[in-house]
């Protein structure tokens, strides 16, 4: 059984400008030793689906429902002293910003040691030796003495080691690592990447990574899910994602980032438009508005996340379209060509009746969530 | 930080001479009475008023005064002598000094204590009743002044005038001999001043603390898996409450020059009711004095404040 | 985009310019004891219609050298010719005429527009700064023109900065930039503060731009992939020097400095079938501190082909092949070498 399986979570905010469906049933799971990229802009919801995870969305104004399974216990349904002992111990996070994220009052040496005495029975001296091995293991130079200075005394690299350090300081399960190396220079984004996969094989640690660079994801996951307004829209295994993708938003992300493997007059293709709020979702498909592939049928049909044929290495690969899976494939044939979604859509036929799965009523799905 | 310190000394010592010759220059502008007059008593003869004119140093040009003065000032550490009684006027004050600080730092630990654990309480559960029924006393006890608060309680709880007397009222201060037998005395000046500066204090923590709460910083806190009362006081109030700690150093400052209508109101003889008394009857020799030892206090407090502030948060490196 | 760039009219030649931000000691007067050295003595030329790229990582002083271009900082020493004109010392008010020609966009959208301040009333100050279109209602025409260029709909002009998207303030922040139709825009970071699909969109204004306008840009970024696709040539700076500089694809291709190639070794690539076969360079530590960076050449201490001669004597920024400055002992890379030392990204 995976460590960490995600079912069907939706979480919904009541606030006075309406309610924000930040997540609107997402699926997942990870086993130990293992690494999942979430990939998603602002509003897709990666954020939440962590932070929930972690239990740190248990505001009055939100509403959860689905299942977090760890270690085959619903972590939905655990108390707030349940997730406290889970969260720092088995479950560890680290944040973007390390300068933001460290306490800019304290040692670290004393934000470590606080972070190990949170879950262990240890003296002061002991937690504080716990805390002076692991910054050696992350890469920290001098560990012994640095245990001394502040936050603002290191460097943006160093900061993130110190923020890992912190992570896996009680040797968690299951690491979250939200944006990483996202404020970090692209050298130290390769020390750091490459500090995180080594300790997940010395440690068989499971990683979650959330990130918006598709270069990042592509170093070090396993699979990938890629969200966007609160849902997956495609989830496969990493080399599939890549190789052969299925879904609009996944073409269109690929398409539009600029690529140093490519040749560089490759135009970029945006995506036209932009995210949807997540208070008036747009009826049907999310992305409908945006995809250049859109029929009529998607405008009122919400696609669910199904399986496709079996992806590159046998993995599992999942889509949320309504697209026919033949018409997808010759699509994504002609993109990779160096064709526009325009010339594209022009150059495959869809078959207009090809829609078959059921109409989700939105209503329905509201009155699950309130439950 | 030594050569800042020395810096800030020497900044000092320059406001400090720039307030006296102020003080000094307003009192030759402004029209007071006649110090000679004043010492002279009924119908003075004009040769007593030279005379007395002579032994006060007023015959002298205004430069040569105000040098006559700094001298004695800094090296004698002499604030002249009450033009009224003709007492050394540094006498005065710290005489004084002592009820005034006896008054303003029970004053203190009473508004900084609840302050602070009013305004956190606000902060955490903000937007409750509680929160909002918290904000809105605070509000009414900023605006209600001083003395008409000492006038109301003075009213509802005097022993000797109250309605529902349970306390001892004005004067009951100088009658009563004793650090412990004063305490009683003080109980209703202490919350009368401090209820503003509760209320102040209060509003200010829940402002701080609220933004704090949000910082990334606290997050992490919690995803450590801290318990919420530690999050709430060991990460989050010990950021909040840095800029009400330097603040309470500023008020402390000022207070010490004289809680002038607190004192007034319960008959406290401190620095502020020397002042206010001096003020009144032109004493101006007093009333330099007592202008100069709030000035010097404020600037003291404020270097004071400072160099806590970089031990407070050591990113700040001076 | 305009063709290769290192022919041309130079629009600007930048020569020995130096900036140092100085830190003092002293109890009562202020003695200067050392100084952030943010850009020390960098030499370039900005060729008309070109886009240069200008790369590197935190406090190699690629922003610093965006702000003395555009005469928001001022120099400590150098020369900064513009047209002809040394601008470099130039007083505020001979400047006032050539802003005009060189305009910013910065890096944030959420914080370069000010808040109180209409869309429409943004976007028209430099007319009003400089006293153009004055007449009734022509200000407002031409903003709505301006709107209309970068994409945002001329209706929104009473909005405010907060009612737009990221994407779209930065388009704000660029009609900004070419309402007085200047020849050079300075753009820091443009995109980096976007979502990934909007970076595209934002990208390919600014080409358009370019091509209808005839601008010439100086872009600064730390994302080698974009710098790449917008840049006709590409500098690349550490430690306040500028180690190499090339046109676009030379650089990529065949990188002479090892810092260079250390860069492009650590951009993570979207394709998983380089996983397995990818070189790549580590570099080890972290970048030295600006106020006592390391002798002669900057990068020798994390170099893995210093020698000697590196932390001894400065390499002179000499041009190694045509078009391409390199300032290193021992470049990789060289045409005259049979096999290049180190396997491009090809």
């Amino acid at each position: 059984m995976a460590l960490l399986e995600v079912k069907d979570l939706r979480v919904h905010f009541e606030t006075e400008d309406g309610v924000v469906q930040a997540l609107d049933g997402i699926t997942y799971s990870v086993e130990a030793g293992q690494v999942l990229g979430i990939v998603g802009e602002s509003g897709s919801g990666k954020s939440v689906s962590s932070l929930t995870v972690m239990g740190l969305t248990r505001a009055k104004n939100a509403r959860i429902s689905g299942e977090v399974l760890f270690d085959g216990k619903d972590l939905l349904k655990a108390s707030e002293s349940d997730m406290r002992a889970l969260r720092g111990d088995d479950i560890a996070m680290i944040f973007q910003d390390p300068l933001s994220s460290l306490h800019p009052f304290y040692r670290i040496g004393d934000q470590l040691v606080e972070a190990v005495r949170a879950h262990r029975d240890m003296s002061k001296a002991k937690a504080l030796d716990r805390a002076v091995e692991v910054l050696g293991q992350v890469g920290i130079p001098e560990p012994r003495r640095r245990v001394d200075a502040y936050p603002h005394e290191f460097s943006g690299g160093m900061r993130q080691r110190v923020m890992i350090a912190m992570a896996l300081i009680n040797d968690p399960k299951l690491l979250i690592a939200d944006e990483p190396t996202t404020a970090l220079d692209v050298t130290v984004q390769a020390q750091i990447l490459e500090l995180i996969d080594r300790l997940r094989q010395e440690f068989d640690t499971a990683i979650v990574m959330i990130t918006h660079d598709l270069g990042v994801v592509a170093e070090v996951t396993d699979d990938i899910a890629v969200m966007y307004a609160g849902r997956i829209v495609e989830y496969a295994d990493t080399e599939s994602i890549f190789a052969a993708p299925e879904h609009p938003y996944t073409w269109g992300l690929l398409k539009s980032i600029p690529r140093l493997d490519l040749p560089r007059d490759e135009p970029l293709v945006p995506i036209q438009g932009r995210p949807p709020s997540l208070i008036l979702k747009p009826p049907g498909c999310s992305f409908h508005p945006r995809c250049p592939y859109v029929r009529d049928a998607h405008k009122r049909i919400d696609p669910k996340l199904v399986g496709t044929a079996e992806g590159v290495n046998g993995g599992r690969h999942k889509v949320a379209c309504l697209l026919p899976p033949q018409s997808r494939r010759q699509l994504w044939t002609e993109l990779v060509s160096g064709a526009t979604p325009e010339d594209a859509k022009q150059r495959v036929v869809v078959p207009e009746e090809a829609v078959d799965q059921e109409a989700v009523d939105p209503a329905a799905v509201d009155q699950e969530a309130a439950r | 930080m030594g050569p800042y310190i020395i810096r800030r000394i020497l900044y000092m010592i320059v406001v400090l001479l720039f307030v006296i010759a102020i003080t000094f220059l307003i009192f030759f502008i402004l029209p007071t009475a006649d110090p000679a007059a004043l010492r002279a008593g009924r119908s003075p003869t004009p040769e007593t008023l030279k005379a007395i004119r002579e032994q006060l140093g007023l015959n002298h040009s205004v430069p040569e005064q105000f040098w006559l003065y700094v001298k004695g000032l800094v090296l004698h550490f002499d604030f002249g002598n009450s033009f009224i009684n003709d007492q050394d006027v540094r006498g005065l004050i710290f005489d004084r000094l002592p009820n005034t600080l006896f008054l303003i730092t029970g004053a203190a630990i009473l508004w900084f204590t609840f302050g602070v654990l009013i305004g956190t309480i606000s902060a955490v559960k903000t937007g409750t009743f509680l929160d909002r029924a918290t904000m809105t006393t605070a509000l009414v006890a900023i605006s209600a002044p001083v003395y008409w608060l000492g006038l109301v309680a003075l009213y509802l709880f005097a022993s000797d005038i109250g309605r529902f007397p349970i306390l001892p009222g004005n004067g009951a201060y100088q009658d009563a001999h004793g650090f412990f037998a004063k305490i009683p005395t003080l109980i209703l000046p202490w919350i009368v001043l401090a209820s503003a500066f509760a209320a102040i204090y209060a509003r200010l923590t829940r402002s701080n603390l609220i933004e704090v709460m949000s910082e990334d910083y606290v997050r992490t806190a919690r995803a450590k898996g801290l318990t919420e009362r530690r999050v709430v006081i060991r990460h989050g109030l010990r950021a909040a409450i840095t800029p009400v700690v330097t603040i309470l150093g500023l008020d402390l400052g000022i207070l010490v020059g004289g809680a002038i209508l607190t004192e007034s109101v319960f008959g406290i003889p401190g620095v502020g009711r020397l002042a206010y008394d001096a003020i009144q009857r032109g004493d101006l020799a007093t009333i330099q004095g007592t202008t100069l030892f709030l000035a010097f206090a404020v600037v003291f407090m404020n270097l004071l404040v400072d160099i806590l502030y970089a031990f407070l948060d050591p990113r700040v490196r001076y | 985009m305009s063709t290769n760039g290192a022919k041309g009219n130079h629009l600007i030649e930048v020569r020995d310019l130096v900036k140092h931000f100085p830190l003092t000691k002293g109890i009562l007067f202020r003695k200067q004891v050392g100084a952030v050295q943010a850009v020390d003595g960098v030499s370039f030329d900005v060729v008309e219609g070109e886009t240069l790229g200008l790369v590197g990582e935190s406090g190699c002083g690629k922003s610093t050298t965006a702000r003395l271009l555009t005469r928001l900082l001022e120099p400590t020493s150098g020369s900064i010719n513009y047209k002809g004109q040394e601008i470099a010392r130039l007083s505020r008010n001979d400047l006032k005429p050539l802003r005009r020609d060189m305009q910013m966009i910065f890096q944030d959208p959420y914080s370069s527009l000010n808040p109180r301040k209409t869309v429409g009333s943004i976007i028209g100050e430099p007319f009003a700064i400089h006293g153009m279109k004055t007449g009734e209602g022509e200000r407002r025409m031409a903003v709505q023109e301006l709107m209309d260029t970068v994409g945002l709909n001329p209706e929104h002009f009473n909005r405010y900065p907060h009612e737009f998207s990221g994407g779209q303030r930065q388009r704000i922040g660029v009609a900004r930039a070419i309402a007085l139709k200047p020849k050079l825009i300075v753009a820091d970071e443009p995109v980096s503060a976007l979502d990934v699909s909007i970076q595209a969109q934002v990208i390919n204004l600014l080409e358009d731009l370019q091509n209808e306008l005839g601008l010439t840009y100086v872009t600064i970024a730390h994302d080698l992939s974009v710098v790449r696709h917008m840049s006709d040539r590409v500098a690349v700076m550490y430690l306040g020097k500028m180690v190499e500089i090339a046109d676009r694809t030379p650089l990529y291709e065949r990188p002479m400095h090892p810092y260079t190639v250390a860069l492009m070794s650590a951009v993570p690539i979207p394709d998983t079938s380089r996983r397995t076969k990818r070189d790549r360079i580590r570099l080890e530590g972290d970048v030295p501190s600006p106020i006592n960076p390391p002798s002669a050449c900057r990068f020798h201490t994390r170099c893995w082909k210093a020698q000697e001669i590196c932390s001894t004597i400065e390499p002179p920024f000499a041009e190694l092949a045509p078009g391409h400055r390199v300032a290193c002992h021992f470049p990789e890379n060289q045409v005259d070498l049979p096999v290049p030392t180190v396997r491009p990204l090809s």
